[in-house]
């Protein structure tokens, strides 16, 4: 693998050694990366590299969560697919005569919608609490923070892809049929999972600073929950009403998400653009954002 | 670059930065701070909740300070170097460290070094999860410290055998006992030399017995070229492991030379400082 650090080792900064150690730069040994605080890359670029360079780590915690959370609870990996479909459950008990006319298989229609924004706001969540609670160990070792907010999404990628197989228990219980638009599936995930990030890493920031940010943030969740059609068809807004809608990021994700599996259809190409578009600049706004301030937020927590 | 060296007006600087009897030779530098400073920008009064922070934006009241935790640090240290770090709380050691570590960057000036990234000794625990297994651990904490999984496979049966934790390796961390995670944290920490190794000994809690392992330990380092920064309160310590020492005060090098001279120097102000306090205390 290309390390950048031993790279630089060629033009490590000759100006203020020479006159000590003249043979310096030829006594570094093999494996004895230099660090020199002078030399300063552009931030972003930086941070990508440093987090391309703890991969494993990301791997690591990444099982860590999933390990946790699993020997811990009793049912195993059970309770990731079970608690969402409580909810299905519940809507479904109370919606569905009221959303009957305009969506049929009402259960599959909510479960999918809920399945994705449980992967956004748990994910975005723990990219914020991941950071604060590493808080104690980043201020003694250096480690890329954006590691956290990554192998937070990770994660959730993970218990994303668990609570698919009882989506998929659900479509067949209830004479969905499971049909090849369900190949588009990779793309709205990766999509979400990249505005998930951008998100994640903006919070983040914000969380260094102020920790009250968390509990700001699940009223947000909340307030977006109810915005978006997770739990209700769009139809039910009246037309000269559904502009605002619109204009909720959330909306494009959990439509490309769903057509395929609910509809049995890709999604409409303008919500594949939107989401394309949005996913991509909140990811880009939110990695330069955080990687501007990543240096000094050792100092901060 | 050598008359830069600003040991200036309110530093006494004593000895030469070598040991006693050494010749004035080019051993190899593996860390440099060139005229560092670090100071951090803090609202001068804790905002930790945005509410709070809102407001006060918004009537305006937000005043910032500059609090100065460094000022035109000069340091060089060379290899197999034992450095004590003594002063009182407050005084910048950490702060120190901290830039060592590349947890912080000097807000101005220049840290240069060569290993990176640096090793810490952490305190017990950190880092570990104990609902993980030892295995799990090892790799997480490792992942943490920067190594790679693949070396870290090459290394896993050394770091067990050292931490005498092959039988229970598999078994959740909560089962262990204070020693045996310290013993798993201990070997992770030092199954790579690290070319410099960061030791605060604030965090070095444990048991006299694991305090001399550790001295010890830091002793066969310095035998094998392993140079180490040590931050103790603990004046003898420094006197009988380290090979220079340096007082920070209020963020500047007060002095800097042999363990004993630095650590008499300090050690005479503080008296003095406390005999000075209790009597202003007296006359109060």
């Amino acid at each position: 693998m290309v390390d950048p650090l031993a790279i630089s080792l060629t033009h490590v900064g000759p100006s203020a050694l020479v006159g000590e150690a003249g043979g310096l730069n030829a006594q570094l040994s093999a494996g004895e990366n230099v660090y020199d605080s002078a030399r300063r890359e552009l931030p972003l670029r930086h941070e990508f590299l440093e987090a391309l360079r703890y991969r494993d780590l990301v791997l690591q915690l990444v099982a860590r969560d999933v390990r946790t959370r699993y020997k811990r609870s009793v049912l195993g990996v059970g309770w990731t697919m079970l608690s969402p479909l409580l909810m299905m459950v519940v809507l479904s008990v109370v919606f569905s005569h009221l959303f009957r006319g305009d969506t049929p298989h009402y259960p599959v229609y909510v479960l999918s919608a809920l399945l994705l924004w449980n992967f956004f706001a748990q994910s975005t969540t723990s990219a914020m609490t991941n950071l604060v609670w590493g808080g104690p160990l980043l201020t003694r070792i250096y480690v890329p923070k954006a590691v956290f907010a990554i192998s937070a999404i990770g994660t959730g990628l993970v218990n994303l892809a668990f609570a698919l197989v009882p989506l998929a228990a659900i479509m067949i219980a209830t004479g969905v049929p499971l049909s090849p638009s369900l190949l588009w599936l990779p793309v709205p995930v990766v999509l979400t999972a990249g505005f998930a990030l951008g998100v994640g890493l903006l919070i983040s920031t914000l969380a260094v600073s102020f920790r009250d940010i968390i509990e700001v943030y699940q009223l947000i969740l909340t307030a977006l929950y109810f915005l978006t059609p997770v739990m209700y068809p769009v139809s039910v807004i009246p037309v000269q009403d559904r502009w605002w809608m619109q204009l909720n990021p959330g909306y494009y994700f959990i439509e490309a998400f769903r057509e395929p599996i609910w509809a049995g259809r890709g999604p409409a190409p303008e919500t594949i653009a939107a989401a394309t578009v949005i996913s991509l600049v909140t990811l880009a706004v939110g990695w330069i954002v955080f990687s501007g301030r990543a240096d000094n937020m050792a100092a901060r927590i | 670059m050598r008359e830069a060296v600003p040991y200036a007006q309110e530093t006494s600087f004593i000895g030469a930065p070598y040991l006693p009897g050494e010749t004035e030779r080019a051993r190899d530098i593996v860390l440099r701070l060139e005229r560092v400073s670090l100071r951090y920008r803090l609202p001068n009064e804790r905002l930790s909740s945005f509410k709070e922070y809102a407001i006060r934006r918004l009537q305006g009241r937000v005043r910032w300070v500059d609090v100065s935790a460094l000022r035109d640090i000069e340091l060089t240290v060379r290899r197999g170097d034992v450095l004590g770090i003594i002063g009182r709380n407050g005084s910048g050691k950490s702060s120190l460290l901290r830039l060592v570590a590349g947890v912080l960057r000097p807000t101005s000036g220049r840290v240069w070094l060569k290993g990176w990234p640096v090793s810490p000794l952490l305190e017990i625990g950190a880092g570990f999860h104990t609902d993980l297994t030892g295995r799990e651990n090892v790799y997480l904490n490792a992942t943490l410290l920067g190594h790679p999984k693949k070396v870290i496979d090459k290394r896993f049966n050394e770091i067990v055998r050292f931490a005498e934790l092959a039988e229970v390796i598999d078994a959740p961390l909560r089962t262990y006992s204070t020693g045996m995670m310290m013993r798993l944290g201990f070997a992770v920490a030092t199954a790579w030399d690290p070319t410099i190794l960061l030791v605060d000994e604030v965090l070095a809690v444990g048991d006299e017995a694991f305090q001399v392992k550790c001295g010890a330990r830091i002793n066969s380092f310095r035998e094998r070229g392993v140079t180490v920064l040590l931050v103790s309160h603990d004046l003898s310590l420094v006197r009988t492991l380290c090979s220079r020492a340096i007082w920070l005060d209020a963020g500047s090098i007060r002095a800097a030379g042999s363990p004993d001279e630095v650590a008499d120097l300090y050690h005479t102000a503080v008296t003095a400082g406390a005999v000075a306090d209790s009597l202003d205390a007296g006359t109060r």
